[in-house]
C-alpha cells in the first residue's frame, strides 16, 4: 500500500516504523545523545526513536527542538525519517537543518508499529512493504 | 510558491551552502503555510543566542552557517547567557564564557550585529509602521506588530537567521491584512499603572485567551501608556497567550484599521487583576535575588533606578539587566556609578531568563510578569512581582 502526503524535507530511506498517537516535544522529550523518549507520561517514553520510521500527529513546544534535532543527527541517534499528520514548523525546520526527510499530510491511523515502510521525501509518499 | 529568479538561484545554491540552506527552510514554511511568494525584509531579530538554550547543536549549525553565510539586512541578536565584558562579576563559569563566544563569533562572522538584546526597537533596529521583519523574541515580535505597526511573525532561530541571510520571508501570516484584525473585545474597568501592573493586566489577557483559543485582543480602557509600560504587557502577553498582535484603543497605530470584534467580548476588573497577581507571589518566599530589566532597561528606567538607589546600599544581589548601548548611556551621565556604588550590577548582554543561573537563587523579586514565569519554569526559584520602587526597596532591605 502506497499513502501519498505532501513533501516537507528531500530524500528517501527505508525502515521500520514507531508510532505514537502522542505529539512530541525534541527539547526537553528526546534524550539527543540516546535517542530515547524521556517525556513523563509519553506513549513512547524509555522507547528510542533512532534509526527507525517515526510517525506522529504533530510536533510541539519550544522552537529549541529545531536544534535538538540536529544535535540528535550529528550523534546518529536521529530517526531515519519523520511522517505526521499535520507538520508544525520546529519539526519541519529541524529535518531541513538535519537533512532528514519528512512528509505530512497522512493519515497515520493507517500505520502500524513495526511496520517495514519506504519514506519518500521528495515525492512526499509512505509505501507500507508488509 | 513564486519565486523571482534570485531566490531559485538562492535555492540552487549559486549563492552558496549557507543561503541554499536558508531557502529551504524559507521555502519549506511558505509551503506548509501556503504563501504565495516571499517578501522582502528591513530587520531581522535573532532568538537561541544563550549558549543555555543553543547547546552545543545549536553552536554546531551555526558554525556551518557562518562558512559562507552573510546578513543581506540588518540583524541583532537577543540577550546572550552573560554578559560580554561583566561575567565574572555574575558568577558566570569559564567554560560557558568561552562557549557563548563561540556562538557570538559565529553571528559576527555572518555579519549580524551582537547586540544581545531583547529590546532591538530600542538601539536602532527600529522598524517603520508597515515595514516587514522576520524577528524571533516574543516581547519583541508583539511590540513591533502591535506598538509600531511593522509586520512580523514569530520566528524561530533558524528561520529568522534564514531571513537574515536572504533578506526574504513568505509573504503569510501577520504579514497579510486579512490576519490581523482583532479577534476579541476587552474591556480594561480598572486603572492600570507601572511596568507591575501592565506585566499582570498581560498575564490576565494571555490566560484568558489561551482559553478561548484567539490570538489578537482589541483592548479598550486604557487612556494612556507609556514605552515602557507597552514593552512589559508585550512580554506578558506573549508568554501566557503566545499573543503576537494586539490592538489598544487611541494606543496602538491599528486599532482603527480594522473592525472592532464584537462577537467575543469580555470584561477586565480590578479582581481580576487583584487574582492574577497573587498568582505572581509565591507562599513561603524568601527573596535573595532582585533583578528589573525584562524585556531590557530603558535609560528612563534605569534613571529611576539610580535616583531611588541613591546613598543607599543593597544586601541582596540585584542585577539591571539592559542592552549594552543603553548600559554607555548611563555610564555617561552617571547613573552606573550611583547603581554600582549602591552594590548593584548591571548585567548588559543578558537576562535572568536566559543566563545559566538555574537553581543559584531562592527566590526573586522581578517587576516583570514574564520574569515570573521563567524564574519559576526554567530557573526554579520561588518569585515575587511588585513595582520597580518596590523591588529597590526589597533590594536594599
Amino acid at each position: 500500500m502506497k499513502l501519498s502526503g505532501r513533501k516537507i524535507y528531500k530524500g528517501k530511506n527505508k525502515g521500520k516504523t514507531i508510532v505514537t498517537k502522542d505529539g512530541i516535544s525534541f527539547y526537553g522529550g528526546v534524550d539527543p545523545d540516546t535517542g530515547i523518549v524521556v517525556e513523563v507520561g509519553h506513549e513512547l517514553e524509555g522507547q528510542s526513536v533512532s534509526g527507525k520510521i517515526l510517525v506522529f500527529p504533530t510536533g510541539k513546544g519550544s522552537t529549541v527542538g529545531s536544534y535538538t534535532m540536529y544535535r540528535m543527527k550529528k550523534n546518529n541517534t536521529a530517526p531515519l525519517a519523520i511522517i505526521n499528520e499535520k507538520i508544525d514548523t520546529i519539526v519541519a525546520v529541524g529535518c531541513i537543518i538535519s537533512e532528514i526527510p519528512c512528509i505530512d499530510m497522512i493519515d497515520i491511523s493507517l500505520i502500524k508499529n513495526e511496520q517495514e515502510v519506504v519514506v519518500n521525501g521528495s515525492e512526499g509518499t509512505v509505501e507500507i512493504l508488509d | 510558491m513564486k519565486l523571482t529568479f534570485e531566490e531559485q538561484d538562492m535555492l540552487d545554491g549559486k549563492y552558496g551552502k549557507a543561503t541554499q540552506k536558508s531557502m529551504e527552510i524559507l521555502t519549506t514554511l511558505g509551503e506548509i503555510f501556503e504563501a504565495e511568494d516571499m517578501i522582502d525584509v528591513v530587520g531581522v531579530q535573532i532568538a537561541g543566542v544563550s549558549y543555555d538554550n543553543l547547546g552545543e547543536a545549536g553552536l554546531e549549525f551555526l558554525s556551518e552557517m557562518a562558512e559562507d553565510g552573510k546578513v543581506r539586512v540588518l540583524t541583532t541578536l537577543n540577550p546572550a547567557g552573560m554578559d560580554r565584558e561583566n561575567w565574572r562579576a555574575l558568577g558566570i563559569d569559564e567554560e560557558f564564557a568561552k562557549n557563548q563566544n563561540r556562538a557570538l563569533d559565529a553571528f559576527a562572522k555572518m555579519g549580524i550585529i551582537t547586540t544581545c538584546s531583547c529590546t532591538p526597537y530600542l538601539i536602532g533596529n527600529t522598524p517603520h509602521y508597515g515595514q516587514h521583519l522576520a524577528w524571533a523574541e516574543s516581547s519583541a515580535v508583539c511590540y513591533a506588530n502591535s506598538v509600531i505597526g511593522a509586520r512580523t511573525n514569530r520566528e524561530g532561530g533558524p528561520s529568522a537567521l534564514a531571513s537574515a541571510l536572504t533578506g526574504i520571508t513568505p509573504r503569510y501570516g501577520y504579514h497579510l491584512d486579512k490576519n490581523r484584525q482583532g479577534e476579541v473585545l476587552i474591556k480594561v474597568n480598572a486603572p492600570v499603572k507601572g511596568t507591575d501592573e501592565f506585566g499582570v493586566l498581560g498575564k490576565v489577557i494571555g490566560d484568558k485567551l489561551v482559553k478561548l483559543g484567539k490570538k489578537i485582543p482589541y483592548i479598550t480602557g486604557i487612556p494612556s501608556a507609556s514605552i515602557e509600560e507597552l514593552k512589559s504587557f508585550c512580554a506578558s502577553v506573549a508568554t501566557y497567550g503566545g499573543t503576537a498582535l494586539f490592538h489598544m484603543e487611541r494606543i496602538t497605530p491599528e486599532f482603527d484599521t480594522y473592525p472592532k470584534p464584537s462577537d467575543i467580548v469580555f470584561d477586565i476588573n480590578q479582581s481580576d487583576l487583584d487574582k492574577a497577581r497573587a498568582e505572581l507571589i509565591d507562599d513561603h518566599l524568601e527573596i535573595d535575588f532582585v533583578s528589573i530589566g525584562c524585556p531590557h532597561a530603558s535609560i528612563h528606567e534605569i534613571a529611576t533606578i539610580a535616583k531611588l538607589l541613591k546613598g543607599k546600599k543593597v544586601k541582596k544581589e540585584f542585577w539591571i539587566t539592559t542592552a549594552r548601548p543603553t548600559k554607555r548611556i548611563a555610564d555617561e551621565v552617571g547613573y552606573s556609578k550611583i547603581i554600582e556604588v549602591a552594590g548593584a550590577k548591571f548585567a548588559a548582554d543578558t537576562c535572568c531568563v536566559v543566563a545559566p543561573i538555574k537553581g543559584r537563587f531562592k527566590g526573586i523579586m522581578v517587576d516583570s510578569a514574564k520574569a515570573c514565569y521563567y524564574g519559576r519554569a526554567k530557573n526554579k526559584f520561588k518569585v515575587k512581582i511588585g513595582k520597580i520602587e518596590e523591588c529597590v526597596e526589597e533590594a536594599i532591605k
